[in-house]
């Protein structure tokens, strides 16, 4: 094995992580859906690093999958979305950005002590990573929770799933495929869904602000 | 110390004195060209500066010392920096004397006279001025300063020159922890040296001005050292920029070739830095003022980051 | 032990020199001359003598001796060792420098008559020297007392303002509960040994439970005096209402005492701390330094904001211990060493600064008549003495180079870029976030500075008759300039003042910075290698210096010196006024809008129709509602509970006693 392949990896990880962030920090959408596209890339940077440093031809797959779906794919369904949706401007957050990254710093350090005994146990070259994937998640999760709009929940949503593949492949180096095309598969109609679903939110309410979901509980 | 550091010291000197105005200049040039306008020579900042040092001081009845002496205290806690930071060579006597720490804080003392200077006449843009300056000032010195500190874990040391050396000797491209200090720094120069999208220095807007509300008052030999001095800051964070992420080319101790070469091998790093500055510059837009302080805060949170990425990842 | 040390004795001779000297002042306490003229300068001139028998005992072997005064069978231990005599010497410098001030700033006619103020502040200074060498629980509590009783009554000089009144008895008050605390932990400490010297409680060793319960006692009980957060509270009233010298005493030295006991109990008396203290110390430390910077530049009071400035510097003094209990814990002695240099340092140094720039809010105050920022301004060409010497007092509480206040903020940095092998993982990662709040805490002091000096000393006066300020008289100019000249040379001789301080750690931690190796010389500071990290303060301003110089004169020998002098230009605006400037609330501005959920604010913002349109904002600490206000309706409801018991008639309050006898009898059955 190729020893700058960990580093490389550990590179493409930092980058995942730094996208994260950004991703926490940009208020407006179009922005955020370029920087789902790159962290997608560099997923497939990091799997094809590790598909070439253990020579593994599935991870090779894989890597096309991710590209083709979450570099191409998505992120293309997404600028539509927002198009059609015409909600392009930016969204005011409901935490403001600095609190939000603190929270996100303390995240980190929480993830990484968590996935040390983990990764004390698998025996890839790239385990040291699993904590930063730990954190994407958990940051993406943070998303999701801080923005009051439909659209960037749902990126949020996509890049949890990233940050879950990214811990697959530096655990364990990657899933079996079968797992992998069903996950593939549930995250392009669970975006399908979310689409048609966000369209309906539009009809029913003329916005996309999630407050108005609240009034559909029974009082 | 012996003859060959001092000469090299002196040389340090004037490079920083020469090409901090013609990178000045060269920012501008490249601006001019992305924007399609006809760019001004490359010396200008120069000519502007002897005009400047010809003409004579005006000063408000007002002004005390204060006001007189901050340009020389500024000029040379520039001047210093510049000295310290290794441009062409680690070798330097002067380099032990302050180490990443005490430039941060060379950096922010010649912020507290600015400041102070810009407060002493009195008038409502300069007070207006001076609470901007330390407001970028607050935010952009620890982000600066952690982005030393990722440095400094990396090579066990917060002295510039043992930083440079070692990380020049390291096998890979770009650790990781270096690429979350870089955003970080790209973030931190660009508010220090009162670029685009924290401030502009062509315009005289009452919205958005900071470094020319600041000098606002000066006037002949003291706004050319103020100006002057501004044009070294740029040097400076360019060229601790390059040390820090780029170091290749700086010359070792007693590496006479190296030594050769350092120069234009700075000058083309310097090139590029600034054609990248002018671009950045181009293609961003001005940020709302109460916007600088969350800008500012990401880098420093960045910085933070960057020193945990290189403590957990141990890269 | 011997029985009797010369430099203890010559301690207690300046002591009682002090007494002397207040009781004196008691002869004739209206002449305002023989206090001010006679014994303040002669106090002054002890104060030196203090500092040099500390400065010679620091390195010498710890002395001790058994003074047989106070109750039948308690006798005084006293005990002098390193730690006790840096303290000394911190007192003893500081107070040279206050006394000269105060004999020049007293004015006849001002509270309190100047003798009995004379022999409160002797016994204050008699006290704070007394607390430094106490060696068991019995001496140190009563010289903590005498100092807090003091004390208090020197801030309530001017006792016929209610707000005076209020603000000293909230200072007793916490003070107070802090002395219970400190006196929980010494019975703690000693273990029920029955024996409170701190020689028995050095030989104790305690569970960690105990050792634990003793170490957060301390903190609590020594954090009142020094104004740890939420402790804090009684600071920015005390100081504002005491006397500008008594305000500098307090913050400089009374401050001080209280990091003396933490640092005695934590290092000394309890043996090897647990790591966990360390990160409580830490923890508390940085939030109140943030706090304290955070609030200071929101102050529109001089003093108030030099106040919470001092709190924010005690924060950072606190993290330094923190960090040396780390290290301590896991026996990482080299970096503990540091560490607590790092402490001592920025203790002597915030001693120095501090004083100066109280003192120099006191000379305006005597020139002006005015604690208000808004109503300040432009007195650098007034009162260029107060002026140029509080600039040396900014830089340095800036933590600016070449000054002292960068020195302990620098070894401080250093401590935290070393920790990379802690054993501990969590501690690991917190200690980068640790020493990036330091870093956010210090540029926010130099924030804080700037406001301070940029709004009182430059710009236009803001009223007009600043005008005719006047410049500080002689004694104050010395007194200044005493403290200035400290600022100087503990930023310019780093190497020397560590070798100073070297013995303290050697004695605490077993080993000192300078015997593990070299730290350098007189022109380069290197605590570790010079590989790893250097500072030259003396080629900074050397060099800086001569550049400025050279530039001077190539500048007038090229080009020329000509100076105009016209209207300031403005962009042109012509009708400029004084108000026109950044008042101290603009200049706080910005920080209050970064950390408003810190704050708690009112704010009056006029319309845009109003005929005589009004701005007002008042902050609050958030502490006062957020904590004491509960703690007061929590007291508050207990005593409407407890007043139910009082009917009024002489039969139920027998029926209570007898109840209580019986329940008494009961139990002791039982």
């Amino acid at each position: 094995m190729n020893p700058l392949a960990p580093q490389v990896v550990n590179l493409f990880a930092a980058g995942l992580l730094l996208l994260a962030f950004a991703m926490l920090a940009q208020r407006r959408i179009v922005t955020l859906i370029d920087l789902f596209a790159l962290q997608g890339l560099a997923l497939v940077g990091s799997t094809v690093t590790m598909a070439w440093a253990t020579d593994q031809p599935h991870l090779y797959y894989s890597a096309a999958i991710t590209f083709a779906l979450k570099v191409v794919a998505l992120p293309w369904i997404l600028h539509r979305l927002v198009r059609r949706l015409n909600v392009k401007w930016d969204v005011e957050t409901l935490i403001n950005i600095p609190t939000m990254m603190i929270v996100g710093i303390l995240l980190v350090v929480f993830a990484f002590n968590l996935a040390l005994p983990i990764s004390e146990l698998s025996r890839s070259f790239a385990r040291g990573t699993l904590g930063i994937a730990l954190a994407c998640v958990l940051m993406s999760f943070l998303m999701m929770i801080t923005r009051s709009k439909a659209v960037p929940q749902v990126i949020g949503f996509l890049s949890m799933e990233n940050g879950l593949f990214f811990a697959a492949t530096s655990a364990t180096y990657g899933m079996p495929m079968v797992v992998e095309l069903g996950i593939a598969l549930d995250v392009l109609v669970g975006m399908v869904i979310l689409g048609v679903f966000l369209f309906q939110i539009r009809e029913q309410f003329d916005s996309l602000d999630i407050h108005h979901l609240e009034k559909l509980k029974e009082d | 110390m012996n003859v060959e550091g001092i000469l090299l010291q002196l040389t340090a000197l004037v490079v920083a004195l020469v090409l901090g105005p013609l990178l000045t200049g060269w920012v501008n040039q490249c601006r001019a060209w992305l924007q399609g306008r006809r760019a001004p020579p490359l010396t200008q900042p120069f000519r502007a500066l002897h005009k400047l040092f010809w003409k004579e001081s005006v000063m408000a009845h007002e002004a005390s010392a204060m006001y007189r002496a901050a340009p020389y205290v500024v000029f040379s806690c520039m001047l210093l920096a510049c000295m310290i930071i290794p441009t062409l060579t680690t070798n330097l006597p002067l380099a032990p004397a302050a180490d990443a720490i005490a430039l941060v804080g060379l950096f922010a003392l010649a912020r507290l006279f600015v400041s102070l200077a810009a407060m002493d006449v009195g008038t409502a843009f300069g007070s207006l001025g001076a609470r901007r300056e330390m407001l970028v000032g607050f935010l952009a010195e620890p982000a600066f300063l952690m982005v030393l500190f990722t440095a400094s874990l990396i090579s066990s040391s917060t002295s510039l020159a043992t930083i440079v050396s070692s990380l020049a000797h390291r096998e890979i491209a770009i650790l990781p922890s270096l690429a979350f200090a870089g955003v970080a720094f790209t973030m931190v120069s660009l508010a220090e040296n009162a670029r685009v999208p924290v401030d502009n220095p062509a315009t005289h807007l009452e919205l958005t001005m900071i470094h020319e509300a600041l000098l606002l008052e000066y006037s002949g030999r003291h706004l050319a050292l103020m100006e002057w001095a501004a044009s070294l800051k740029l040097f400076a964070y360019s060229c601790a920029g390059l040390a820090l992420f780029f170091p290749w080319g700086v010359a070792q101790a007693n590496d006479r070739v190296a030594l050769a070469l350092a120069l234009p091998v700075l000058v083309a790093k310097l090139a590029a830095g600034g054609f990248l500055l002018a671009l950045i510059e181009t293609i961003l837009a001005k940020m709302r003022i109460f916007r600088v302080p969350e800008f500012l805060a990401t880098a420093f949170l960045l910085g933070v980051l960057a020193l945990l990425v290189r403590l957990l990842l141990g890269a | 032990m011997n029985p009797s040390s010369p430099a203890i004795d010559g301690i207690l001779a300046v002591v009682a020199a002090w007494l002397a000297l207040g009781a004196a002042g008691l002869a004739a306490p209206r002449s305002f001359r023989f206090v001010a003229h006679v014994l303040f300068p002669v106090s002054a001139a002890l104060s030196l003598v203090l500092a040099g028998l500390g400065l010679a005992a620091l390195p010498a072997a710890a002395q001790a001796v058994v003074l047989p005064i106070g109750l039948p069978d308690l006798p005084f231990h006293l005990r002098l060792d390193a730690l006790s005599a840096f303290f000394l010497v911190v007192l003893g410098l500081a107070s040279a420098g206050i006394t000269v001030f105060a004999a020049g700033y007293f004015r006849a006619g001002e509270g309190t008559a100047p003798g009995v103020m004379g022999l409160q502040y002797h016994v204050f200074l008699a006290a704070m020297a007394l607390v430094l060498v106490a060696d068991d629980a019995y001496a140190f509590m009563v010289s903590w007392e005498a100092m807090a009783l003091a004390s208090f009554f020197l801030v309530t000089t001017n006792h016929r303002i209610p707000e005076i009144q209020r603000a000293g008895f909230l200072y007793l008050l916490v003070a107070h509960v802090g002395a219970i605390a400190i006196l929980l932990c010494f019975g703690v400490l000693q273990a029920n040994t029955g024996d409170y010297t701190f020689a028995n409680m050095r030989a104790q060793h305690l569970s960690p439970f105990w050792a634990s319960a003793a170490f957060l006692l301390a903190l609590f009980g020594f954090g009142a005096k020094a104004g740890i957060l939420p402790l804090h509270v009684w600071l920015p009233e005390a100081h504002p209402a005491a006397p500008s010298p008594v305000s500098a005493l307090m913050s400089g030295v009374m401050l001080k005492t209280a990091i003396y006991g933490m640092a005695r109990v934590a290092f000394d008396l309890l043996g090897t701390p647990v790591w966990w203290w360390g990160v409580v110390a830490l923890a508390v430390g940085l939030a109140t330094a943030l706090f304290g910077a955070v609030f200071a530049a929101a102050q529109v009071d001089m003093k108030r904001l030099l106040a919470y400035s001092s709190i924010e510097n005690i924060g950072l003094v606190v993290i330094a211990m923190g960090l040396a209990i780390v290290f301590t814990a896991y026996r990482m002695l080299p970096l503990a060493a540091l560490a607590m240099t790092a402490m001592l340092y920025h203790c002597a140094n915030h001693a120095v600064f501090k004083s100066l720039l109280f003192l120099g809010t006191g000379s305006v105050l005597h020139a002006t008549q005015e604690r208000n920022l808004g109503r300040l301004g432009g007195l650098m060409r007034y009162m260029p003495w107060v002026a140029t010497t509080s600039l040396v007092g900014v830089i340095a509480s800036a933590g600016l180079p070449p000054s002292n206040g960068f020195v302990s903020e620098w070894l401080l940095l250093q401590g935290f870029l070393f920790t990379g092998a802690l054993p501990n993982p969590y501690l690991r990662m917190l200690v980068p976030v640790f020493a990036a709040g330091v870093v956010l805490v210090a540029a926010l002091a130099g924030y804080v500075m700037v406001k301070f000096y940029g709004v009182i000393f430059l710009g236009r006066p803001r009223e007009e008759k600043l005008a005719h300020a006047h410049d500080a008289g002689l004694l104050e100019r010395l007194g200044l300039a005493w403290l200035t000249a400290f600022c100087v040379l503990l930023g310019l001789f780093p190497v020397e003042v560590m070798e100073v301080i070297d013995p303290i750690p050697s004695l605490l931690l077993g080993r000192g910075l300078v015997q593990g190796g070299h730290i350098g010389d007189t022109f380069l500071l290197a605590p570790v290698s010079p590989e790893r990290a250097s500072y030259s303060p003396l080629a900074i301003l050397g060099v800086g210096l001569a550049v400025a110089g050279l530039v001077f004169v190539l500048v007038r020998r090229f080009y020329h010196g000509r100076v105009r002098r016209a209207a300031p230009w403005d962009c042109g605006y012509p009708w400029q006024t004084a108000r026109m400037q950044d008042t101290a609330e603009g200049f706080g501005q910005p920080i209050r809008q970064i950390f408003e959920p810190l704050f708690r604010m009112k704010r009056e913002l006029p319309t845009a129709f109003d005929a005589a349109p009004r701005y007002r904002v008042t902050i609050e600490d958030p502490m006062w509602g957020g904590i004491y206000a509960r703690i007061a309706a929590a007291t508050e409801s207990v005593s409407r509970f407890v007043g139910m018991l009082q009917r009024g008639r002489i039969a139920i309050y027998l029926l209570y006693s007898f109840l209580t006898l019986v329940a008494l009898l009961f139990l002791t059955q039982a």
